[in-house]
């Protein structure tokens, strides 16, 4: 009998196009998702070499990380970022690439449009130059970032060469308490592993708590699994994941639709497989998080106080938690509830799918925001923008005072204009808290959309299992 | 092809802070540029400069005490997001070499596709080098790749690891797109059985 296998090493086994002694494996990528910011030196290694793209059908690109978020039908008006979603444009014009550029019903950030399409599938592998292509791994599949360097080696062989991770399972079980989201259970997870707790794994993530989770929920968690260091996580795909990709645009069709959902059963770990690494958590644990530093590790229950020093797991960490509160301009051993927020930024590859949307709008419809916060909605594609003014979403955001603006990264990194300003804070659904990520000198809390809608109506960091009770 | 790398003796630049990101050592804003040249100039942007664009005495690329081609990060260098411009701006800065006690992995990737060669240390070595270099900034440190082995002058060494097909990369100048254009007629193969 064969050595039972975890899904993981199922689908990387299933993908080895060469593995030779000594030499990392040549791994076949079946999706390849491009984009403006980490494709165009790899185009350009290309054109040296004078070769052409392997096969184009299995590259995707579109505009996301650079974008203004406001007016895309006009021209860019930054001469940089207008000059790298051209240099986008023309590449994959000359190379025959898809792109679904600015003003394309199908634009959005390529973490959230290749789900939507129904181009990320069970079983495949998937890359793009952006590390939280992870979230792709919630269909269960292989997904993970990779450098621009890899991206040419796609581009030019659809092969990466790469070493297998080790594997590591995290089961999440129990049922969520109220007001406790999918952004919640990631973010419980890094603070008790730590920033660089997976690095070199793979992880699986299972488990009640996971299973009983939506598509657009189980994203989330993928997501943010490279905030934990490692190179991917994926769950296994079930009668939700099916469901959730029949009919759209890209996925198999009828009767191809059906034979292939027989194939994506056979999609699981093994009875008996081992694991390097098996984390066990329990959902009754996790209450809504928020992260008080500048990694995302650094985060807490709602209600609980910032550590102190004497507090730390280990005391290397004393200078960096030290500079990460200076930063932050808070306290060791102070309470976050009740802080005074200036920003919510409601966007990201993390959570702003529309079930997101919803989640904040059930919690402020018929509110308003508190008068010291700005709150930007960025939708992460056209489809959402267009499902959540269908659904009578952006009145309710409107009416509420919030910014509905058109889909990109924003204010996650802060490339395009979206940037908060310097010593402000903003809560945030997007996935990292560094220095500045949001804009220089930026001060971010990580949430949840649920966390994020309640600090919009309060102006303050808030339990919003206070909002959701009344 | 890229530069070869074999044995590196230099001074080094002692940076004693643990997670250092790639968003610190890259700022998002500076990532527009469509070439691979001139990011050294920005490397640790916020770090190095103020707001209005002055050098801040503090920060120890501006301490004119510290040079040289090797950098000694503190644990989990180059975690979060996975721009290669990051292993470009170190790369174009002058440094050659990234000593740490843990890499991120996507940064370890980055760095060695662009000869700039990560070298894992033990948590107390790493401690060791950092006070040595601390103490007496013109200390060398002496990397030699053919016997994977990292020393202090006058003082200790150790030995790190490095995958055997990488190492031969590093000390031709290879790159990875050369040994999988020699496999595209196999890939060609997978490829038209898996559409």
């Amino acid at each position: 009998m064969n050595k039972p296998k975890t899904l993981f090493e199922k689908i990387w086994d299933a993908h080895v196009v060469k593995r030779a002694d000594g030499y990392p494996d040549a791994l076949f990528i079946d999706r390849h998702f491009i984009h403006e910011v980490t494709s165009p030196q790899a185009f350009d290694g290309l054109r040296k070499r004078g070769i052409k793209v392997f096969n184009t059908k299995r590259t995707t690109a579109t505009a996301d990380h650079n974008v203004p978020t406001k007016d895309q039908h006009l021209p860019i008006k930054e001469a940089l970022s207008r000059h790298q979603v051209e240099t986008l444009k023309k590449n994959c014009t000359e190379f025959g690439v898809d792109l679904y550029d600015l003003g394309h019903p199908y634009q959005g950030i390529v973490h959230i449009i290749g789900p939507e399409l129904g181009l990320t599938l069970p079983g495949m592998t998937i890359v793009c130059g952006d590390s939280h292509t992870s979230t792709h791994g919630a269909f269960g599949n292989i997904s993970f970032g990779i450098g621009t360097s890899e991206v040419e080696q796609v581009l030019a062989t659809q092969c990466v060469l790469q070493y297998k991770p080790k594997t590591m399972r995290i089961e999440v079980n129990g049922t969520l308490g109220k007001g406790v989201v999918a952004k919640d259970i990631i973010l419980y997870i890094i603070s008790k592993i730590s920033a660089s707790g997976a690095t070199g794994y793979f992880v699986e993530y299972a488990g009640s708590a996971i299973t009983s989770l939506s598509m657009e929920a189980r994203m989330t968690i993928c997501n943010m699994s490279i905030e934990m260091g490692a190179r991917g996580g994926l769950i296994a795909p079930d009668e939700t994941t099916f469901n959730y990709i029949k009919g759209r645009k890209f996925a198999p069709q009828g009767e191809a639709f059906n034979k292939k959902v027989e194939e994506w059963k056979q999609l699981k770990t093994d009875a008996g497989a081992a694991y390097d690494k098996v984390l066990v958590y329990d959902a009754v644990d996790i209450a809504p998080m928020i992260t008080y530093g500048t990694n995302p590790g650094m985060g807490i229950k709602v209600t609980d106080r910032i550590p102190t020093v004497d507090e730390l797991r280990e005391i290397s960490e004393q200078t960096s938690f030290k500079k990460s509160l200076e930063y932050m301009g808070l306290e060791p051993g102070s309470q976050l509830l009740g802080k005074s927020v200036d920003y919510v930024f409601i966007g990201s590859c993390t959570n702003a799918r529309i079930e997101d949307l919803r989640l904040v709008a059930s919690v402020v419809k018929g509110k308003k925001k508190a008068s010291n916060v700005e709150v930007w909605v960025i939708p992460g594609s056209k489809q959402v923008e267009a499902q959540a003014r269908q659904e009578g979403l952006d009145k309710i955001f409107e009416a509420a005072g919030f910014e509905l603006r058109e889909p990109g990264c924003s204010a996650c990194l802060g490339m395009n204009e979206d940037k908060i300003p310097a010593g402000k804070y903003c809560i945030s659904t997007s996935n990292r808290n560094f220095e500045g990520r949001q804009g220089p000198k930026s001060r971010t809390f990580l949430a949840s959309p649920l966390s994020a809608a309640a600090a919009a109506i309060t102006g303050k960091v808030t339990d919003v299992r206070e909002l959701v009770d009344k | 092809m890229k530069e070869n790398f074999s044995i590196l003796t230099s001074t080094a630049v002692p940076l004693s802070i643990e997670n250092i990101d790639t968003d610190q050592i890259i700022p998002a804003r500076f990532l527009k540029a469509t070439t691979r040249e001139g990011f050294g100039e920005n490397l640790f942007r916020d770090w190095r400069y103020n707001e209005s664009g002055q050098s801040k005495a503090d920060f120890v690329l501006n301490d004119s005490k510290f040079s040289g081609k090797i950098l000694v990060g503190g644990k989990n260098f180059g975690c979060g997001s996975s721009r290669e411009h990051a292993a470009w701006a170190l790369y174009d800065y002058g440094f050659r070499v990234v000593i740490s006690s843990f890499f991120a992995d996507i940064f370890k990737n980055n760095a060695l596709n662009n000869a700039l060669l990560p070298v894992q240390v033990s948590d107390s070595f790493l401690k060791q080098l950092l006070s040595a270099v601390e103490k007496n900034p013109a200390i060398k440190i002496t990397i030699d790749l053919q016997n994977q082995q990292v020393s202090l002058e006058n003082g200790p060494s150790e030995n790190f690891e490095i995958n055997p097909y990488k190492k031969v990369c590093l000390a031709n100048g290879y790159d990875d797109i050369d040994y999988l254009l020699s496999l595209r007629s196999e890939i060609k193969e997978y490829d038209l059985a898996h559409v």
